[in-house]
């Protein structure tokens, strides 16, 4: 089996869906005979026909509005938006009706789409290209925010994605789009996508990210183990709504949290973890729970955003600030 | 500019078929040329103004929340409704109720969604028209949408998008427009020029002559009609939905017509305009000049008026009854449909609104 990219995989995702569902498009900037700037849609207009994989015009809110009447007239648009930093421009379609089209007319009309979108930094990018903005989705009850870490995940969540009757904000990590490769089984096999994924078994912390995160989290989980600290590493992946019985379940078990985000800390979903957690099992907890996010400034241009982004060393240290206050 | 070329020319047209006191200003179209139509068109006036009227009291009264009403803009509403076929898809603002009533909404559902529950979206007998739209402009990228769909699966339906003079300042409507020149959509836009957003008088939005010239800049065919004008509006948008609908690109349409009620039943009109512009308003309204047009053709007369007045208002009084007796949702109702099936975490927090429901 190929050992393929989480670029690739997503690409293989919309491809299997693309021949299995005609109800399906893709829709976007770029996405036709330039594949994406990222390439995830590579090949699939010369495949699947410009009928159904087509650019649309520079506009994002358009992208959005538009996909919401596909979606309400029985298509199954799947659409990018080329970088979450431009996702404001789409934000009144994806509050105002995405999320709300459902609820509004008592079921009548739903709005079953994915808009696909990288997130995050760390790949040396222009301005406004290294956003982690989940919040800003995460805040509209209606929507489910997913954001897959591995290809094979990329793969599975994507298909539950463009399966799934409810709207779906697709977050997806770009620092990982190359980072590692995986054998991926293209079996149009869906992930479930309302879990957490458990990416490592351990005691004595529960130590959640999601995203490109989890990266860094793995590598702090693996050297803290070298001081047979054990961290129960689970990978969030769906952000909005929240798998908060996997997580009370861990947190039980190990007493102890911490939650590493690249987005800014004030309201990210690290604080709506550690409140929920707070309230349903507080005294489960041993020490405070710990957050290590990126800072409540603005992202900055590439040469400082290794020192924004949170790395295995805040990591570790929180990991162990827990355990010294326990 | 000496020595210059000129690429490109431009016109706009404008279409007035029935005059302030209703006479023909010239031969009818083959498309308006329908007594029985007339007829159907007026009544649903008639009904929609009776209704209208209604609801304004029933809102005064503390029966009804706050109402945006559609007192003098009702020719464009019933003509769209009466040029739309059932097929085709509307993507309203949240004024048109006489597309609505005429399309199969009913008196109560109306009722029902300014009335505070969301049942009121629930159109039965038009499935696919969207609900009202209050984030201005926002409908616009739907209709686009909505034709792209159609034009995806070879369907012969045109999609029709509403939008207000404000609303033609919002960047959604470029977009919108835009892209359907840009894809030849089955997209009809019609702008109901009714000289206000709120307080702020066209003038305020742009320094175009026309709002149907923006058009123009989305490679579309555009045009101006009188919106008061019950048989232009049928002329004007009929014809954009047939060509719509076998493949001939979308067309705007600027409604000229005017507010003649406050914006809502929250808003004061008198704040920002004069009582004589309202006055000169009131003598081009659009039905008294279609009451003379079926008069003067002994297809209306007093009589009639007064049998169909006392018919709507037993109607409205009966859907009124409905309205006031319909029992509040549930609590659970707020959680039903937000997602196709509760999450988890939701379900504590509909535990919770049980466990307060009636309770403060």
């Amino acid at each position: 089996m190929a050992q393929i990219s989480m670029v690739e995989a997503i690409n293989l995702a919309q491809a299997w869906e693309l021949q299995n569902d005609p109800d399906m498009v893709v829709l976007g900037e770029d996405v036709g005979v330039n594949g994406g700037v990222f390439r995830a849609t590579s090949g699939l207009q010369q495949r699947f026909g410009a009928q159904r994989v087509f650019d649309t015009p520079l506009a994002e809110g358009l992208i959005a509005g538009v996909s919401v009447a596909l979606a309400a007239q029985g298509l199954k648009p799947v659409a990018e938006i080329q970088f979450m930093g431009f996702i404001y421009p789409a934000l009144d379609q994806i509050a105002s009706h995405m999320a709300r089209l459902r609820n509004r007319t008592r079921g009548r009309i739903t709005c079953p789409l994915v808009l696909r979108m990288p997130h995050g930094g760390g790949i040396h990018a222009p301005e406004h290209h290294s956003e982690s903005l989940e919040t800003l989705l995460c805040h509209h009850p209606g929507l489910r925010v997913l954001c897959p870490s591995s290809p094979q995940r990329a793969y599975g969540m994507l298909l539950g994605a463009i399966r799934s009757p409810d709207p779906v904000m697709f977050l997806e990590p770009v620092r990982l789009y190359r980072l590692a490769r995986q054998e991926v089984q293209d079996d149009g096999q869906a992930l479930p996508i309302d879990r957490c994924f458990r990416l490592r078994n351990g005691d004595d912390v529960t130590l959640l990210s999601w995203g490109a995160m989890t990266v860094e989290a793995m590598k702090a989980a693996e050297r803290l183990a070298k001081e047979n600290i054990q961290c129960d590493v689970l990978d969030v992946a769906s952000l909005a709504p929240i798998d908060f019985d996997s997580i009370l379940d861990s947190v039980v078990k190990t007493g102890r949290l911490v939650i590493a985000h690249e987005a800014v800390r004030t309201c990210g979903v690290g604080a709506e973890i550690a409140a929920t957690v707070a309230e349903h099992a507080l005294y489960d907890l041993r020490a405070p729970v710990r957050r290590v996010t990126g800072y409540d400034t603005i992202m900055p241009l590439y040469r400082l955003e290794n020192e924004y982004l949170p790395g295995v060393e805040r990591i570790v240290d929180a990991v162990r600030a827990t355990l010294v206050d326990g | 500019m000496k020595g210059g070329t000129i690429v490109a020319d431009f016109s706009v047209p404008y279409l007035q078929l029935l005059d302030a006191d209703g006479r023909l200003t010239g031969p009818l179209p083959s498309l308006a040329d329908n007594p029985q139509e007339w007829l159907a068109m007026y009544r649903m006036m008639v009904r929609t103004r009776l209704f209208d009227t209604k609801a304004v009291n029933l809102q005064r009264t503390g029966k009804l929340g706050t109402y945006p009403p559609c007192l003098g803009q009702e020719a464009v509403h019933v003509g769209v409704g009466a040029a739309l076929l059932p097929q085709d898809v509307v993507f309203p603002v949240y004024r048109e109720i006489g597309t609505k009533f005429w399309r199969g909404v009913t008196l109560r559902d109306v009722l029902l969604y300014w009335g505070g529950d969301e049942r009121g979206t629930h159109y039965v007998n038009t499935p696919q028209d969207f609900p009202f739209c209050v984030p201005i402009a926002s409908q616009m990228p739907h209709a686009a949408g909505a034709a792209l769909a159609f034009k995806l699966r070879g369907e012969a339906r045109c999609a029709l998008g509403y939008i207000g003079d404000g609303g033609t300042s919002q960047g959604a409507f470029y977009e919108a427009i835009n892209f359907a020149g840009a894809r030849g959509l089955p997209l009809v836009t019609v702008v109901v020029n009714n000289q206000y957003a709120i307080s702020a008088p066209v003038r305020v939005q742009t320094a175009c002559e026309t709002l149907a010239q923006k058009g123009i800049a989305a490679g579309m065919r555009c045009l101006q009609i009188d919106g008061n004008d019950l048989l232009a509006v049928r002329v004007a948008v009929g014809e954009a939905a047939e060509r719509a609908r076998r493949g001939d690109g979308p067309t705007l349409i600027e409604a000229l017509t005017y507010r003649l009620s406050d914006h809502t039943t929250s808003d004061d009109a008198s704040r920002y305009r004069d009582a004589e512009e309202v006055t000169a308003a009131r003598a081009r309204e659009p039905m008294v000049r279609m009451r003379r047009f079926l008069e003067e053709r002994k297809l209306w007369s007093d009589a009639q008026e007064a049998a169909w007045r006392a018919e709507c208002s037993a109607e409205i009084e009966a859907a009124v009854q409905e309205y006031l007796t319909t029992p509040r949702q549930p609590v659970d109702s707020m959680f039903d449909h937000v997602y196709a099936e509760l999450p988890r975490s939701l379900e504590w927090q509909r535990e919770e609104a049980r466990r307060f429901s009636g309770r403060r």
